[in-house]
């Protein structure tokens, strides 16, 4: 796991996240009871998604914010938590950042911003990130059923998982809307489909790397009703992915007990090859 | 609703939990002591909810509840029940993962200041490798909806980055199980979020105390 490991924080930490916290007061001062208001409903949650403009400006508030709710209540306590849950998980990168646990602008995070960035602000560049990776995937599988590769259970199993990706597109674009955003464009894709057993090792790559890919936007998600959407999506992609991993003989859990999650720059990498123009 | 369902049929589909710390508290608690009773609760809600502190907290501890208990579940399975090679081998890798969940959760919740909740006494109606699988299929779906019920509620995005890493390796685990079972591995596009009270009632039968 690529979390922050901090066996011990150098002084200049210390002092960056005391800085932090007073940000955090300050920060919600201003904001009044707004982090700590309790849903009333779940349609009034609906609500705020539907209407962002007119009844409720959080959703602005909180994708224009670079402080989220969720952050607010990471004190230093936990931070020690935190890095006592990553030794416990057995982080064996020696990846020793020693970025405040409360700070959202770690290297990683640096990195991932920009590579997000072509797809728009906050949640919505996230969501248009998302997006565009199950087009490509709804695309893949549309091509593998139309090339006659497979038959069968199989050709069943490889219809309902690009049923599934589909579905996610039309989430992912009503959401988008919703917040007010211009959905991705669909991209336009090309895949090497020589043989059947390439195919199916493909599509395990392509299904691990998605879940990789939503478990690494999880945290930075601002709203929670895009994070409970993201999260019904992440476990599908989880359940394709070990499902293909298990018809191509690979373990179903390849990382073991905690999967890693893969920063938006690195999945964009490897499916470069995907996009055609 | 009905305009939200319009303007996103998929995601209609999906159920939304969307918990803040007060609601889980309130859901968890008070919500199973006004339906079945503050006695009639059960100790596994007591046992759940034992801590006063964080949501957090309480969230780490309600998680390490089920993974003791799926812990248990594939314990028993593996020593007591004729298992073919094929799913004694997933059953202890699943079995293996479910104890290092319980290992990270135990030492994020001391490292909070919490007290981790002791493992339930639990017991399982199964005696052979299908009923076994049956009731793992269940089990590890409720995990799935467990944690992406939670999910929104944590706090802090560590730990939240921490329980996404679980949940998608419980999602692998529900796949292996359906596949053993010839069962779609993926049986919606959306998984379900369930709160903390129907998780509880799912898991309710198989606690002894």
């Amino acid at each position: 796991m690529r979390v922050i490991s901090v066996h011990s924080f150098p002084k200049l930490d210390w002092i960056k996240r005391f800085l932090k916290l007073i940000q955090v007061v300050a920060s919600a001062a201003t904001r009044g009871t707004e982090q700590h208001r309790i849903r009333p409903s779940k349609e009034a949650a609906m609500r705020d998604v539907k209407t962002p403009v007119e009844g409720d400006d959080r959703l602005e508030r909180l994708a224009a914010s670079p402080m989220s709710r969720r952050r607010l209540f990471v004190t230093g306590g936990s931070a020690a938590a935190v890095s006592a849950f990553v030794i416990a998980c057995g982080d064996d990168d020696d990846d020793t950042t020693t970025s405040s646990s409360s700070n959202g602008s770690s290297a990683d995070a640096m990195s991932d911003d920009s590579a997000l960035a072509q797809f728009g602000k906050g949640d919505l560049g996230i969501l248009n990130y998302a997006l565009t990776l199950e087009y490509i995937e709804a695309a893949f599988y549309a091509e593998v059923v139309r090339s006659g590769l497979f038959k069968g259970a199989n050709l069943e199993l490889i219809r309902s998982f690009g049923a599934d990706e589909q579905a996610h597109v039309g989430a992912l674009t009503a959401t988008v809307r919703k917040l007010g955003g211009k959905p991705a464009p669909r991209p336009k894709t090309t895949f090497p489909l020589d043989d059947a057993d390439s195919v199916i090792d493909l599509a395990a790559t392509v299904e691990n790397l998605g879940a990789a890919a939503y478990l690494g936007q999880a945290a930075r998600i601002e709203n929670d009703e895009v994070l409970a959407a993201a999260l019904s999506i992440h476990s599908v992609e989880a359940r394709h992915a070990a499902a293909l991993n298990t018809l191509t003989n690979q373990s179903f859990v390849p990382e073991g007990a905690f999967a890693k999650p893969a920063d938006a720059k690195t999945v964009l990498d490897q499916v470069q090859p995907f996009l055609a123009g | 609703m009905p305009q939200h369902n319009q303007a996103a049929p998929e995601l209609a589909a999906v159920e939304f939990e969307p918990l803040s710390r007060g609601a889980l508290i309130a859901k968890g608690v008070l919500g199973a002591a006004a339906l079945y009773g503050a006695a009639a609760a059960g100790p596994l809600v007591r046992r759940a909810f034992a801590q006063s502190g964080s949501g957090d907290i309480e969230i780490l501890n309600f998680a390490l509840t089920l993974e003791y208990l799926e812990s248990a579940f594939y314990d028993r399975a593996i020593d007591q029940v004729d298992l073919s090679m094929e799913v004694r081998d997933f059953a202890t890798t699943i079995r293996d993962d479910e104890d290092a969940h319980v290992t990270a959760l135990s030492e994020t919740i001391k490292g909070l200041g919490g007290k981790p909740v002791a493992a339930p006494k639990v017991e399982f109606p199964f005696s052979d490798e299908a009923a076994f699988l049956e009731l793992a299929q269940t089990l590890e779906d409720t995990g799935v909806s467990a944690y992406n019920g939670a999910g929104p509620a944590i706090e802090s995005k560590e730990l939240l980055a921490t329980a996404g890493s679980i949940v998608q390796v419980e999602a692998r685990h529900a796949a292996r199980v359906r596949l053993a079972r010839n069962q779609p591995p993926a049986p919606d596009a959306f998984d379900r979020a369930l709160g903390t009270k129907a998780v509880l009632k799912a898991v309710q039968p198989f606690v002894k105390s």
